[in-house]
């Protein structure tokens, strides 16, 4: 199947039909591990998305067009199985969904499997992998023997273009999709959150039951940072704020270079979705409040004070 | 209708944790069942309650220790608990810690059949969420995973699950593993009754051998991941809190912009 030396496959993650950041950000770190190969699952690729795969470095696009049945686990897991015999090194982005796939060819392929890794690298020819664990609190590395699986959680690495492009030549993959059990019988598709996904965003600013359910200021702050709006469970199950902006440990994990919580006590649910994140900056009114346990600037005050008077002066800032 | 569930004895979530030889070191009074197990528990005592007829299964493999979450599935209701305990399980990964549970729920199914497993999307204590899969797999049967709602009838099972691009729902035959989201309902607190019943209720001790594994093909020797270094994460340097007395959003402005954030 392929000509690349020491390939290091990236499943390519796909935002209304085109590549999603996180996946240049696993490119970028498969290059510094060997040459990377994107699988492409789903309906055939356009030019554009080709392009850029080879952008940021792919040698191959191996594309196994096997349509909506990408949305089943295992034969999601079998197309990439199909896809990626030769590379002993398989590197998606830590979704849910990724983490079923995953499950489900590593059970095929015997392959070792580490999720929500910040990163992996080669120690004496074999994959390590690192973590942080228990609501961020432990670093943790892990050796996985033979072939890899390694899911990387976004904004763990910065994504670059490549010095010299891969040719990201299109490999058809042929695969005998297996059978499942489950039927898959409607889709109906989630509006997506305007700008950058939470997930993904460089800056987040979330609000929790500390806002009242007024998200005006805590989004005037995001849009100004060129963030993502985020949210405890107490505001998205007050109905505030709609499910896709929560963050925690049931909801989204972020790791943004700048997280704010505002209004948001810091409860250990919360704290496991967001406390790896570059800097920490709390605003909440109680002094003794968990959150300010873990954030490298906090204020003690009311938000509704702390806010404009933040905006303003950063605006004067930039206008200076 | 009958189901079993599976239960995870979680360290105390508040307290402190520590890493021994690469495993999680735990002590006994810190710690009950994952929490999103409660979920777990909830949905197979609805499902029993509302066929009218029925019995639950709580199982959890792990040391001495893990008896405490099978218990706490016996305060909230469920009718028998497994516990299977065996010093060679200790350090499995996620599969060999599936091809355990599934041995059990072989077991059960094989006496009297199993309709349903339930199980808890994710393990608060930082582990992964993908034992729901890895068991679905291990036992070839229909996988509906991350439920935030859960309809039987039929002989099928129907799922919605919430991905971050669409709501899907899915439908299966049964028997089938499922995992469920908090948000498919409100777990139910402990009864005084069932809590007394729960401190007598025997508790199943099974070994692997009572399972018919191999040793060898489970624990630390048979995972496909070491955990070859851990340590605690420092806290953050330099922690800077101001009190807001008419400068506090100024004071949050500068420290921004120095840090080259804003
Ligand atoms: C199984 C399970 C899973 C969960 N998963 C998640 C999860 O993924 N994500 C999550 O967020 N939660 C999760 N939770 C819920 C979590 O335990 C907390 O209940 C929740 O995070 C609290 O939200 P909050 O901080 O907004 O509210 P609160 O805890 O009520 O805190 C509000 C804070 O706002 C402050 N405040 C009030 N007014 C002002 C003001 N004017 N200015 C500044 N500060 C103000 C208060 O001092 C307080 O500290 C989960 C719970 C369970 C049981």
């Amino acid at each position: 199947m392929s000509t690349a030396d020491n390939p290091i496959a990236v499943l390519v993650e796909l935002r209304d039909g085109a590549v999603a950041r996180p996946t240049l950000e696993a490119l970028t770190l498969a290059r510094s591990l060997g040459t990377p190969v994107a699988v492409w699952l789903g309906t055939e690729p356009d030019a554009d998305a080709v392009a850029q795969l080879g952008e940021f470095g792919a040698a191959e696009v191996r594309v196994a067009a096997i349509g909506a049945e990408a949305r089943y686990p295992a034969k999601a897991g079998a197309a990439i199985a199909a896809a990626t015999e030769d590379a002993s090194l398989l590197l998606v982005v830590s979704t849910f969904l990724n983490k079923e796939i995953v499950t489900r060819l590593a059970v095929t392929t015997g392959a070792g499997v580490v999720v929500d890794a910040a990163g992996v690298e080669f120690v004496d020819g074999e994959v390590e992998a690192f973590q942080t664990v228990f609501a961020a609190t432990w670093n943790v590395r892990t050796r996985i023997a033979g072939k890899a699986i390694v899911g990387v959680r976004p904004n763990t690495t910065t994504a670059s273009a490549a010095e010299a492009p891969g040719a990201a030549s299109i490999v058809p993959i042929s695969v005998q999709l297996p059978a499942t059990r489950e039927t898959v019988t409607a889709v109906e598709p989630v509006a997506q959150i305007e700008g950058v996904p939470l997930a993904e965003a460089p800056v987040v600013v979330s609000g929790g039951r500390g806002t009242g359910g007024d998200y005006a200021l805590v989004t005037e702050l995001a849009e100004l940072l060129g963030g993502a709006v985020g949210a405890s469970r107490d505001a998205t199950d007050e109905g505030w704020i709609s499910h896709e902006h929560m963050v925690g440990q049931t909801g989204t994990t972020v790791t943004p270079a700048l997280y704010v919580a505002c209004g948001i006590s810091g409860a250990v649910h919360h704290r496991g979705g967001m406390q790896a994140s570059g800097t920490i900056v709390a605003i909440n009114m109680d002094p003794d409040a968990p959150i300010f346990e873990i954030c490298d600037f906090g204020v003690v005050g009311s938000l509704f004070d702390v806010l404009p008077q933040a905006i303003e002066a950063v605006k004067a800032h930039r206008g200076a | 209708m009958r189901i079993l569930v599976t239960v995870k004895f979680t360290p105390d979530l508040q307290s402190q944790r520590s890493f021994t030889d690469g495993t999680v070191t735990r002590t006994a009074d810190d710690g009950s069942m994952n929490e999103l197990d409660e979920n777990a528990v909830e949905a197979a005592l609805q499902l029993v309650e509302a066929a009218g007829e029925g019995e639950v299964y709580a199982l959890t493999v792990g040391g001495a220790d893990a008896v405490a979450a099978v218990r706490k599935a016996l305060q909230l209701g469920a009718n028998h608990a497994i516990h299977v305990n065996d010093d060679a399980v200790a350090g499995s990964d996620v599969f060999g810690t599936a091809a355990v549970l599934a041995a059990a729920i072989r077991k059960v199914h094989d006496e009297n059949p199993l309709d349903l497993v339930i199980t808890g999307m994710a393990a608060l204590d930082g582990l992964t969420s993908m034992l729901p899969t890895a068991l679905a797999a291990e036992l070839d049967w229909s996988q509906l995973t991350l439920a935030s709602s859960l309809e039987v009838g039929d002989g099928n099972a129907t799922i919605v699950r919430h991905l971050p691009d669409a709501h899907e729902t899915v439908t299966a035959p049964l028997p089938a593993v499922v995992s469920v989201t908090d948000e498919l309902n409100k777990p139910r607190y402990p009864n005084f009754k069932l809590i007394m019943a729960a401190r007598k209720a025997e508790v199943m001790q099974w070994s692997l051998a009572d399972l018919g594994v191999d040793a060898a093909s489970v624990g630390a020797g048979a995972s496909r991941t070491t955990v070859v270094d851990a340590s605690p994460r420092p806290p953050r340097a330099h922690q800077q809190i101001v009190t807001d007395t008419g400068n506090g959003g100024n004071a949050l402005a500068a420290f921004l912009i120095e840090k080259g954030l804003a």
